[in-house]
């Protein structure tokens, strides 16, 4: 049996090069996936032309849909390279950089901006003072399994990729940031820094630029509820607004 | 808050997007909403014959100091809604091709409605006000049953009217996101629903309404 696997992929060969197209033809396995799919191309890198290229270059790291190293467009969907089973996809399979994040080479791009984003918004808890701050208020289970869901979030870029309005023209820091907002004021102790996180999702590149398409929730591998959060974020900050305009 | 304080320069950040952003929700909700809704009830009375029609157009131009009314709750937001929407749907990459989900394909509607729904007001606004204040035609279901007697126009007006109950259904959908009413996913089915129906009634009521010239 020597079916094949057809794979046509988007090159680049630097950050300032042109992107083409190249296909290649791999022998079938079952249960592959489009990482070990990949691995064939690297173990032979030979195009459909019978020349020998630079292997395909692209990131991945924990093969379980854990990490968010491995996204990528594939058959015009942002999804992981891990979990893309070959048997389920249409051929040829066509692989793609994510097209919101700078191209550095082939399918391989830099996702500065999103950690950029968790800076504006103050992703973290502060917990450092002069003197000790004791223990923290307790966290109810039910407050801990809806915390959880925001926390599995791992930067991996689809949501930024499916949402229409993040892009070049827009500076919409997008819904991982948004939500990652509400995931941090969940928290008791983050909660006293929610000030700054709602300033930052008033902010020009916060949440205003939501269109509603809602394509975050449909993409996100990890199944946040980033469309839940971005409505509860709405109406918070549009309470803060107001408190702010009138309270001062 | 204890982070007022502590960072005096987060009072200082640039909220002027957000401002204009919910200024843009908010015009098309209250005063352009419920403006379509007076209108097409207004209209509608022309199920009931020209006379009935010729009432309420001269009872709603005996409203005292209507021209403010018009400038302050319509033309001004019209404006702000307009110009804010074309910059919104520049800032969009539409995608419902690659990611066809219903949703999708709403805010792809939601931006293509927008436009064509302008060049009809705009073709309407100027046919039916200010052609009536620079030529002094007077509006009555004359005028508006010979403006309609041209099957094109007739064809544009239904477009015109598809468009505007869409744009305002879903944009009413969007809007109780925008506000915080609608949360969760269910909710946002459900208003989803409500607003489809929204949509169903002001078009029905839109196309019955030319129909009846």
């Amino acid at each position: 049996m020597s079916k094949t696997i057809r794979i046509k992929v988007k090159r680049q060969d630097g950050a300032d090069q042109n992107p083409y197209w190249e296909e290649f033809d791999i022998p079938y396995r079952p249960n592959m996936n489009v990482i070990s799919a990949l691995m064939e191309i690297q173990r032979n890198p030979v195009n459909v032309k019978g020349e020998k290229v630079r292997s395909v270059v692209w990131e991945y790291n924990c093969l379980e849909e854990v990490c968010g190293a491995c996204s990528m467009v594939i058959n015009n969907q942002v999804r992981q390279a891990c979990s893309a089973l070959v048997d389920q996809l249409e051929q040829p399979i066509v692989l793609e950089p994510m097209s919101t994040f700078p191209v550095e080479k082939d399918l391989v791009v830099n996702r500065q901006q999103m950690f950029e984003g968790l800076m504006k918004i103050k992703s973290w808890i502060e917990i450092d003072g002069t003197y000790s701050l004791g223990p923290g208020p307790r966290v109810t289970p039910e407050a801990q399994q809806d915390a959880y869901k925001y926390s599995t979030c791992m930067t991996c870029g689809c949501c930024l990729e499916a949402c229409p309005n993040v892009n070049d023209h827009s500076p919409y820091l997008g819904p991982q940031a948004m939500a990652q907002a509400r995931y941090f004021n969940m928290h008791p102790t983050g909660k006293r820094m929610e000030p700054e996180r709602l300033q930052a999702v008033m902010s020009g590149e916060g949440i205003v630029n939501c269109g509603n398409s809602q394509n975050c929730v449909q993409v996100c591998p990890k199944e946040i509820p980033l469309t839940t959060a971005l409505a509860e974020l709405n109406g918070q900050v549009n309470r803060f607004a107001m408190k702010r305009w009138l309270k001062g | 808050m204890a982070g007022q304080q502590i960072q005096p320069a987060y009072n200082q950040a640039d909220t002027r997007q957000f401002i204009l952003g919910r200024l843009h929700s908010l015009a098309g909700i209250l005063p352009l909403g419920l403006f379509l809704i007076e209108h097409l009830y207004s209209n509608l009375t022309a199920v009931l014959g020209a006379d009935a029609y010729n009432r309420q157009v001269q009872l709603l131009q005996s409203i005292p100091f209507l021209v403010v009314f018009e400038i302050l709750f319509i033309f001004i937001p019209l404006i702000y809604h307009a110009g804010y929407g074309i910059h919104l749907a520049y800032l969009s990459k539409n995608n419902s091709f690659s990611y066809r989900y219903p949703r999708n394909w709403m805010f792809v509607l939601q931006r293509i409605s927008g436009i064509v729904t302008l060049i009809f007001v705009v073709y309407h606004v100027w046919a039916f006000r200010i052609s009536s204040v620079v030529t002094g035609m007077e509006v009555s279901f004359q005028t508006v049953q010979e403006h309609l007697s041209n099957p094109l126009i007739l064809l544009f007006y239904i477009a015109g009217v598809l468009s505007t109950t869409f744009h305002f259904s879903n944009g009413l959908w969007a809007g109780l996101i925008t506000w915080g009413v609608t949360v969760r996913p269910e909710a946002q089915r459900v208003s989803a629903r409500i607003t489809f129906g929204l949509f169903v009634i002001l078009a029905l009521t839109g196309i019955i309404t030319l129909f009846a010239f």
